[in-house]
């Protein structure tokens, strides 16, 4: 094949999967400004189901109830996380320490649906018991909790991985006691990881539904609870409106962390040219 | 470009550091180190010098504090530290990968020691700008390390480990990391900061072109244990044992036996030729020895010598041209191969030998070792 050929071979092929990637949200953003009550059918622009979103009590209350969660079981995520993460980094010799190992990461392969049922038989029985928990926002917290802390702990435990251990040894040899070791040296290095541990974390929490079906309890639906509900029942054009809502900040989000990104790693590269022309003056 | 020993310093010596029968296991049967002893004297460079897994950076870090030993004790100015944890000894170490924290700027590296001790404010800021102008730093104090070339970091490590004065300071392969062309200068900028500070020194090194070159004592060490311990010169003229000979440098070694053994001279009888060795031997007639002969000495001629003693003749089968000097490597008429190196003291390559040639080779009655070992 030629070398032309080929290059327009490699721009149909990308134009084909940016179409499929993204023409079904595009469709979406812009049926969300149709007019008309039939989500397929066009009929003219207008923020008619703008509107009716902001009239839709549950729906926000829904997406209110989602950010809560998603940030509070984010934090918690990375909280443990990074003690797991620690503990299998730092630590190369305690019992249980490959048992540990591998049921950190089960979360990761294990079907959410099935973590989610045995999560609520487990809380059932443990109600049954004690009396408590009941079913709602705790439960679903524990659930993301759960299966965030092995997501935070592969991302801390890959950073933690790369840092040079002789970091630690040198702010000790300098007078630090193990407590400080962390504060000065390790916990301001891990920054940029815990940054995304928690974006990682917190975008899974925002999006499940299995785990939250599973585990809520009544009056508490999170958002995707109700998206999936709604479209069960016929689809609804407010549905179009609060995805739209949530693209347009994800996408500000994305492109703002991408030009900071690109910004610091240029900046890095010029110092470090600057270092390496100055040194041979 | 080996510079003097420095045994200049005080007539009556203090010891500093002194490790006695140090033994290290790790997982109950691996001798990292195995009953090492020795002494380091007030202002001393002292180099441990060996190859890889031969337990020289365990023992240093036993000096750090970051493993205890298994057995043994360790004393730093008469003061037991063989259970000090790190943050709490005199010591400070400068790490093979400089191990410079990246989030904080250099004089905010310099200061981070001084800050664990609670020093006042101003005398920190007075103790960095010093250790700053000790390595010519100060134009670079607010960079962060990835902004510094490789020799600058270098100095920002070993200033940050000198910052605190330790009694102490401990080397891991300290010019490790950098280019072969950068090293020779960095060295001598290094001994020069040292010996400025006056801080006794022991550092680890795999190079004994470096060891020879900064430290006023070298410990060869090998498989956990001491082979020789003793001044650069002596270590490199006067080798104990047919291991150290071989490590330290380029060596031939004619196996052969005593024949002769009087006060003044010894002769040994080898396969290749009779050695006539110019001093007495702690040895006795019949022994097997090995003959230790460094390439240097030995001169190449196209000639036959008229002696009974001291030469050899071969091939010439390699010819490795290093720009200040030329090893021959000489195919002998019983097999065995040596190196003899030339200087190229005049800009046609002197003694006019090629492959193929036959050429002998000679040397001075003083010129080898023998060792016994």
């Amino acid at each position: 094949m030629s070398n032309a050929s080929n290059k327009v071979f490699a721009k149909t092929w990308m134009i084909a999967v940016y179409v499929f990637l993204y023409l079904p949200i595009i469709t979406l953003v812009v049926f969300s400004f149709n007019d008309s009550k039939l989500v397929t059918v066009w009929s003219h622009a207008s923020f008619r189901w703008y509107a009716a979103l902001a009239q839709d009590s549950d729906l926000i209350s829904a997406v209110l109830l989602s950010l809560e969660i998603a940030g509070l079981s984010a934090l918690m995520s990375v909280f443990f996380g990074t003690f797991t993460a620690f503990a299998l980094n730092r630590y190369k010799r305690f019992k249980g320490r490959t048992l540990l190992t591998s049921m950190s990461s089960m979360p990761l392969v294990m079907p959410d649906v099935i973590v989610g049922l045995s999560l609520l038989l487990m809380i059932v029985s443990v109600q049954n018991w004690l009396g408590f928990p009941e079913r709602g926002l705790f439960t679903i917290l524990l659930g993301h909790a759960l299966l965030g802390t092995a997501y935070a702990a592969v991302v801390v435990t890959s950073r933690l991985r790369e840092m040079d251990s002789k970091l630690d040894e040198a702010a000790m040899d300098l007078g630090c006691k193990p407590m400080q070791v962390f504060t000065l040296v390790t916990f301001p290095l891990l920054v940029p990881a815990l940054v995304s541990a928690f974006l990682l974390t917190f975008t899974l929490s925002f999006d499940d539904v299995v785990l939250s079906s599973f585990l809520s309890g009544p009056g508490y639906s999170t958002m995707p609870m109700v998206i999936f509900s709604r479209a069960r029942l016929g689809l609804n054009p407010t549905i179009n409106a609060v995805a739209t809502v949530t693209i347009t900040v994800v996408t500000i989000a994305v492109i703002a962390s991408s030009f900071y990104t690109s910004h610091q790693e240029r900046k890095r590269k010029r110092e470090e040219a600057q270092a390496y022309s100055d040194s041979n003056k | 470009m080996a510079t003097a020993p420095k045994e200049t310093n005080k007539a009556a010596q203090e010891v500093l550091l002194r490790v006695e029968n140090v033994t290290k296991v790790y997982d109950g049967t691996v001798k990292a180190v195995d009953d090492v002893s020795l002494t380091v004297m007030k202002g001393e460079i002292f180099a441990l010098l060996g190859g890889s897994g031969c337990g020289k950076s365990t023992l240093l870090r036993m000096m750090a504090g970051f493993e205890t030993p298994t057995k043994g004790k360790i004393f730093l100015a008469n003061q037991d530290i063989t259970n000090l944890p790190p943050f709490q000894r005199p010591i400070n170490m400068m790490f093979q990968s400089y191990a410079l924290f990246p989030h904080l700027s250099v004089w905010e590296n310099v200061a981070f020691g001084l800050k664990r001790d609670g020093m006042p404010k101003d005398e920190i800021a007075d103790r960095v700008e010093k250790m700053l102008s000790l390595a010519q730093l100060n134009k670079y104090a607010k960079r962060k390390p990835h902004q510094l070339s490789g020799g600058q970091q270098q100095r920002v490590a070993l200033v940050r480990s000198l910052a605190k004065r330790p009694q102490l300071l401990l080397l891991d392969e300290p010019l490790g990391a950098l280019d072969k062309k950068l090293r020779e200068t960095t060295q001598l900028e290094l001994v020069n900061i040292i010996e400025e500070v006056g801080v006794t020194c022991v550092l680890v090194t795999h190079d004994q072109e470096e060891a020879m070159t900064m430290a006023s004592r070298i410990a060869v060490m090998s498989e956990g244990y001491f082979l020789q311990v003793g001044a650069p010169d002596a270590v490199y003229e006067m080798p104990n044992s047919r291991k150290v000979a071989d490590f330290i440098g380029n060596v031939n070694i004619f196996e052969g036996k005593i024949e002769e053994d009087e006060p003044d001279h010894v002769t040994v009888r080898c396969p290749e030729c009779i050695h006539y060795v110019g001093h007495g031997v702690s040895g006795h007639p019949g022994m097997d020895v090995g003959v230790a002969l460094r390439p240097e000495k030995i001169m190449l001629s196209k000639d036959k010598p008229n002696s009974d003693y001291n030469w050899c003749a071969g091939e010439v089968i390699e010819i490795v041209y290093f720009g200040a000097h030329t090893t021959y490597h000489l195919k002998l008429d019983s097999g065995k191969v040596i190196k003899a190196q030339e200087l190229n003291n005049t800009r046609d390559l002197s003694c006019g030998l090629t492959w193929g040639d036959r050429a002998y080779a000679s040397w001075n009655n003083l010129a080898m070792v023998v060792l016994t070992q």
